[in-house]
């Protein structure tokens, strides 16, 4: 019983090595040449054109609802002025970060873990180790890159159509007034308000990239190996995105 | 009759295996294991299905390391050496994997100029010639713009096999070359390992049920049974043996050691 415990704990242990392993691997082939910047532009390419709209249109939508919650809840202290700031503190600080890379993981990182998951089960991988290729370098380390390249990125996109569509509820539908909603933005959200956003993007673009790309990579050679690396990958990256948000916000504030 | 291993040629012998073992779980799939493989020659490994023979093909290309047992490749050590070590053994490798291993996000053309793309300084021009010919001599010109998915299995093994021989390997490795193709293809397949074998002088270790056709095209056979080389030796050397296990598998009744069925098409 107690060795059976143990053989868990082992097996738990080593799997968490591996993991933090993989990444370590990945990071140091981006600055190792060969440089794959070919590979980087390619997968720029396709989480931006898998993540542009989903991430546009939610954003929209996103900052449209804080529009109408924030404008009814602050005419109670009649504190319309401030509509703009608030919209703007919480999607630049917390919404936009963390929703955009809900949004990424969703489309592009399950993409991501089915694509490497079926070039394990099909032995691509090891077709890339035979010929001498470091299939790591070669598929994981452009992935990473592209994230911390395009989260921030796509982060900054959802803001700014977010901060739109609270401007065109709360100003435009619901009557807020539009001078200070503007100026409000102006002076009250500062660098640091900025650079928290930027933080997080970044950090989160590992996260999931490197949650993404290990659950593929390793994905179990069976029938249901994929669809299991896939699920795997989308929730421990959710999981993973909204606890280490915790903690950036805790250190960050 | 003893197995017939060419112990005292390890000299000129490109790989050398002995006494190879490894274990999946309970499963002793390698027990044992002793090979030779002669320079320029074809050595084919015959034996039941799921005796191991992807396995042993899979520590030779260091794929997977066994647990004990050593392996020589051109007099290099290579069960224990270091990444870059490794890789520059590697390099003398063209595999054709049982399934193919095509990169499907690719075109075949892509596919089989990929060694020559990222490994070599060619040029474009060169490349695209060398591809030309090596698809023409597998049988698969006007292909070039088709992706795997849209090609049968057999087309995709000749794709894999010329993808496998675009660098000019000195040592070629072929798991199941042949498997899945109709018998003309089967004998274009031979023709082609033979004559590219005699041309560029290299080292084939071939993996193949084309039995008893491929002895035509092979320097020797290894029979393996029971996670070992049952015997190993010159074609007519092997023949002339009559080896009671090597005969019942020949007659099509040879009882396998077949566990479970493998998973996957390994
Ligand atoms: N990675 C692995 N993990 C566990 N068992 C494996 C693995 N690879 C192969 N095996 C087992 O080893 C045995 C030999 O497989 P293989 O070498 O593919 O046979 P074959 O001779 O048909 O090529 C099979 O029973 C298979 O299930
Ligand atoms: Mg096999």
């Amino acid at each position: 019983m107690i060795e059976r415990l143990g053989a868990v704990v082992i097996d738990r242990v080593a799997a968490l090595g591996d993991f933090v392993v993989f990444l370590a691997q990945a990071l140091f082939c981006v600055v190792r040449p060969p440089y794959k910047f070919r590979l980087t532009i390619r997968q720029l390419r396709s989480i931006g054109a898998e993540s542009f709209f989903l991430v546009a249109l939610i954003g929209l939508f996103t900052g449209m609802v804080l529009g109408l919650q924030g404008y009814n809840t602050l005419r109670r202290f009649g504190s319309e002025g401030a509509l703009g700031t608030v919209v703007a503190l919480v999607l630049v600080r917390e919404l936009g970060p963390v929703l955009t890379a809900l949004m990424i993981t969703a489309r592009a990182g399950s993409a991501m873990a089915a694509e490497l998951g079926s070039m394990q089960s099909t032995e691509q991988i090891d077709a890339l180790s035979v010929m001498a290729i470091n299939p790591i370098q070669y598929l994981v380390s452009p992935r990473v890159l592209a994230g911390v390249i395009s989260f921030p990125l796509l982060t900054g996109l959802f803001d700014v159509i977010g901060i739109w569509g609270g401007w065109v509820v709360g100003v435009g539908l619901m009557g807020a007034p539009g001078g200070p909603f503007i100026n409000g933005i102006r002076q009250n959200m500062g660098g640091h308000d900025i650079a928290t956003g930027i933080y997080k993007a970044l950090v989160f673009g590992v996260v999931v990239m490197w949650v993404c790309c290990y659950k593929g990579y390793n994905a179990e050679r069976m029938a249901t190996g994929v669809s299991r690396a896939t699920t795997n990958a989308v929730v421990l990256s959710s999981v993973l995105i909204l606890m280490s948000d915790y903690f950036l916000t805790s250190i960050l504030l | 009759m003893e197995a017939t291993i060419n112990n005292n040629g390890a000299g000129d012998a490109a790989i050398v295996v002995r006494n190879l073992r490894r274990r999946f779980g309970r499963q002793q799939v390698l027990n044992g294991v002793d090979l030779a493989c002669p320079r320029g020659e074809i050595t084919t490994i015959a034996g039941p299905s799921g005796c191991g023979k992807t396995v042993l093909l899979k520590h030779l290309n260091m794929l997977l390391r066994p647990d004990t047992g050593s392996i020589v490749i051109d007099g290099l050590e290579v069960t224990k050496i270091g990444e870059r070590e490794r890789d520059e053994v590697r390099e003398k490798f063209g595999m054709l994997f049982q399934a193919g291993a095509l990169f499907d996000s690719m075109t075949v053309f892509q596919n089989v100029a990929f060694p020559l793309v990222e490994l070599t300084a060619l040029g474009r021009g060169e490349i695209a010639d060398r591809v030309a010919e090596t698809l023409k001599a597998v049988g698969l010109q006007g292909m070039e713009n088709k992706f795997p998915s849209e090609m049968s299995g057999g087309m995709q093994k000749r794709a894999a096999l010329a993808r496998a021989l675009i660098r000019r390997p000195k040592i070629l490795m072929l798991d199941e070359p042949t498997t899945g193709l109709d018998p003309t293809r089967t004998h274009q397949i031979h023709e082609l390992v033979r004559a590219t074998q005699r041309q560029f002088d290299l080292t084939a270790v071939m993996v193949s049920h084309d039995v008893p056709a491929v002895f035509e095209y092979s320097d020797r056979i290894a029979f393996m049974h029971g996670g070992k080389m049952e015997i190993n030796g010159p074609v007519e050397q092997v023949m002339a043996a009559h080896n009671e296990k090597f005969e019942l598998f020949l007659a099509g009744k040879a009882s396998g050691i077949d566990g479970p069925p493998a998973a996957v098409a390994s």
